[in-house]
């Protein structure tokens, strides 16, 4: 992959020029967040018909007199999902490594403040894990982790890809950001995807809710999806914790900017958003702008629409019938029969979970679901050559 | 790289010349530009009448073919160019990578600004940009510190590449050059509008201003014309009616065009389960 001649190694305090994440920051979200709040019902017309929409259309999209139209976004976003995804929706699990963390992060179960239980798998234990996962079905898997250098080092998850590589056709990656090098070694010991959620990208906010540890760094944290692709990394996930921010609009707004900023310079990955609410973990954390169900629709219409080829991957955080209804609004990927707290699958776990689960279906229950909508649930799309 | 802010920060429209003059300038590696309108200097009938074309039009920015170019003669092209307006020398004749590099160091010991119009045309009847010589060329230019705005077919991943490469905007043809065609390429360049972090500059098969307004209409930054005007009746009064609709479409851009349609469509409802 022929990279951008941009510097990524460097931790300053704004992301490098020439990255999606300086774009971001340079992007002006009080204009686009004045956009959703002044928006009528003319402006939502256009932008419902524009042919390439912009920010500007998203925007406009999050408003309230969009929301009044919320069955025309659906129909629109159904539409667009079907011409570009067809009726299929793409099956994955999450596997827990550990939940050993030196951050404070004030919305995690995994917390260091937190008084949990610490566990992290062994080879043993994560093979076992994933035997489990692949005798349910699954050929694509998530790698999760809380952050600690020592005990979840980059030698060790380089191992856990590497071990789980040869028996799943995708792997993909969420744990503490790294340099591209680290990323070039995961790539190489087969990893496919790496997923940074940002939480917040209003800074001050992301500072008040990141307390301690190396997740403070806002800039080094929103480049990581750069770094990431320019290590040949092919799929980037991003997303934000929706209820972090007092106005969850424009935590909205800057995660469909940096979508949009990816695509445009990495256009050789597939870029994947997601769009999770706060759930109840350790620690008792409450939203601050809380989410509705009707909002959530909005936003993952609008995100549809003005990102139509962004994969949108939605878990088990969901209640099934809220899962079920969402699927023909723009949702691609899915998780099923999720644990989060490591060691959950192949034995009862007494490790604590990250957050709460919503959907507690089996993965052969999710799937049935997704038949009787008239929905293909996939299993494996991927394979790495 | 130049970012491309009117997508995300269209100026609020309260005034016709702001919008147009003062404030919605064309940054291209580095400069900015009030008019987006670059104007080929082949084919005029005269210098006289370049010239007067080139004031007319408010351009900043005329292509001239390095090959045109020989300072010992009595009149030559150059003069017509007033003083401010920017020479961008192009490589036209060119038909591979080599041939290009060679004629813009030439352009560069001749003391012309290292500002290159990329052109690698190997096929002698339509003129068509060769895709892989263009790019060979583009990545040797920016390497050796030339400013290079190369003219390439209308391929979104071409476009992308020679981003990468370093060029400082892209120049996709809008149908085969001198055929007066307009956007032949409409739904290719719209993808390009979308993806590019430099600016786009349609070139080549612009035979109408309506087709310079349509240009700007999908979000080109800019459009490059040359035998429209040159090949007119009247050069100047036509470069004033291209001067015209580039700031029209333009202007129709920024300010949200209005929904061509909305279709009507009797489906089950996707929301009913919120009520
Ligand atoms: S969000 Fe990540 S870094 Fe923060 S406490 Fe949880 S696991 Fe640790």
């Amino acid at each position: 992959m022929t990279a951008t001649p941009v510097v990524l190694e460097t931790r300053p305090e704004h992301p490098p020029e020439g990255t999606a994440a300086a774009e971001v920051v340079s992007t002006d979200l009080r204009y686009l967040r004045d956009i959703a709040g002044s928006a009528t019902a003319a402006d939502v017309d256009r932008s419902l018909s524009a042919s390439h929409p912009s920010l500007v259309d998203f925007a406009v999209l999050l408003s309230a007199p969009a929301s009044e139209r919320l069955e025309a976004l659906a129909q629109k976003a159904h539409r667009i999902t079907k011409a570009r995804f067809g009726a299929t929706v793409r099956l994955f699990s999450p596997l827990y490594l550990s939940n050993e963390c030196v951050s404070t992060c004030t919305y995690c179960g995994f917390s260091a403040e937190n008084e949990i239980h610490r566990r992290t798998l062994t080879p043993d234990e994560l093979r076992a894990e994933a035997a489990e996962l692949h005798r349910r079905g699954f050929r694509h898997l998530l790698l999760v982790s809380g952050e600690h250098a020592r005990i979840v080092s980059r030698e060790y998850i380089e191992e856990c890809v590497a071990a789980v590589a040869q028996h799943f056709a995708q792997v993909d990656v969420e744990v503490q950001v790294w340099d591209a090098d680290t990323y070039r070694r995961f790539g190489a010991a087969g990893a496919d995807g790496v997923i940074v959620y940002q939480e917040t990208y209003d800074p001050a906010t992301y500072a008040s809710v990141h307390l301690k540890g190396k997740k403070r760094n806002y800039a080094w944290r929103l480049a990581a999806p750069d770094r990431a692709a320019a290590a040949g990394i092919r799929r980037l996930g991003i997303g934000a914790l929706l209820g972090l921010h007092p106005d969850w609009r424009s935590d909205a707004i800057a995660l469909a900017a940096h979508g949009r900023a990816l695509i445009k310079r990495w256009w050789r990955c597939e870029v994947q958003v997601a769009l999770p609410r706060l759930r109840p973990a350790a620690g008792g954390f409450e939203p601050v702008d809380p989410v509705s169900d009707a909002d959530l629709v909005q936003l993952l219409c609008a995100m549809r629409i003005v990102l139509p080829d962004v994969g949108i991957s939605l878990s088990t955080r969901e209640p099934a019938e809220l899962r079920d209804a969402l699927v023909p609004l723009g949702v691609t990927a899915m998780s099923a029969g999720s644990h989060t707290e490591p060691g959950g699958y192949a034995d009862e776990s007494d490790a604590e979970p990250q957050f709460e689960i919503s959907d507690r279906r089996s993965p052969a229950d999710v799937a049935a679901a997704l038949r009787a909508a008239g929905y293909d649930p996939v299993w494996k799309d991927w394979q790495r050559a | 790289m130049d970012t491309r802010p009117d997508e995300i920060t269209p100026p609020m429209v309260s005034n016709a010349d702001d919008l147009v003059s003062n404030t919605d300038h064309l940054v291209v590696g580095g400069r900015s530009f009030k008019s987006r309108l670059f104007i080929g200097t082949g084919k005029f009938p005269s210098n006289e009448a370049l010239r007067r074309a080139i004031v007319s039009s408010g351009t900043e920015i005329v292509t001239v073919a390095l090959r045109r170019i020989d300072p010992t003669a009595d009149e030559d092209i150059l003069d017509a160019v007033p003083d401010g307006v920017l020479v961008l020398t192009n490589t036209s004749g060119a038909v591979d990578a080599g041939e290009a590099v060679r004629l813009a160091r030439l352009a560069r010991a001749a003391g012309l600004p290292e500002w290159i119009k990329l052109e690698v045309t190997p096929d002698p009847r339509y003129l068509l940009p060769d895709p892989v010589e263009t790019l060979k060329a583009a990545e040797q230019l920016c390497s050796e510190g030339f400013t290079v705005l190369p003219y390439c077919p209308a391929d979104p991943i071409l476009c992308k590449r020679l981003e990468e490469a370093g060029c400082a905007t892209v120049m996709p043809l809008g149908s085969w050059i001198g055929s007066n065609q307009g956007l032949r390429t409409r739904n290719a360049i719209e993808i390009i509008v979308e993806q590019a972090v430099v600016p786009v500059v349609v070139d080549a098969g612009l035979g109408a201003p309506s087709h310079a307004a349509e240009a700007m209409e999908i979000g080109a930054d800019a459009v490059l014309v040359n035998t429209a005007i040159g090949t007119a009746g009247d050069p100047a009064a036509m470069a004033v009616a291209f001067k015209l609709a580039v700031e029209a479409g333009r202007m129709g851009r920024l300010s949200g065009l209005a929904a061509s349609r909305m279709m009507a469509e009797a489906s089950s409802p996707l929301t009913g389960f919120l009520s």
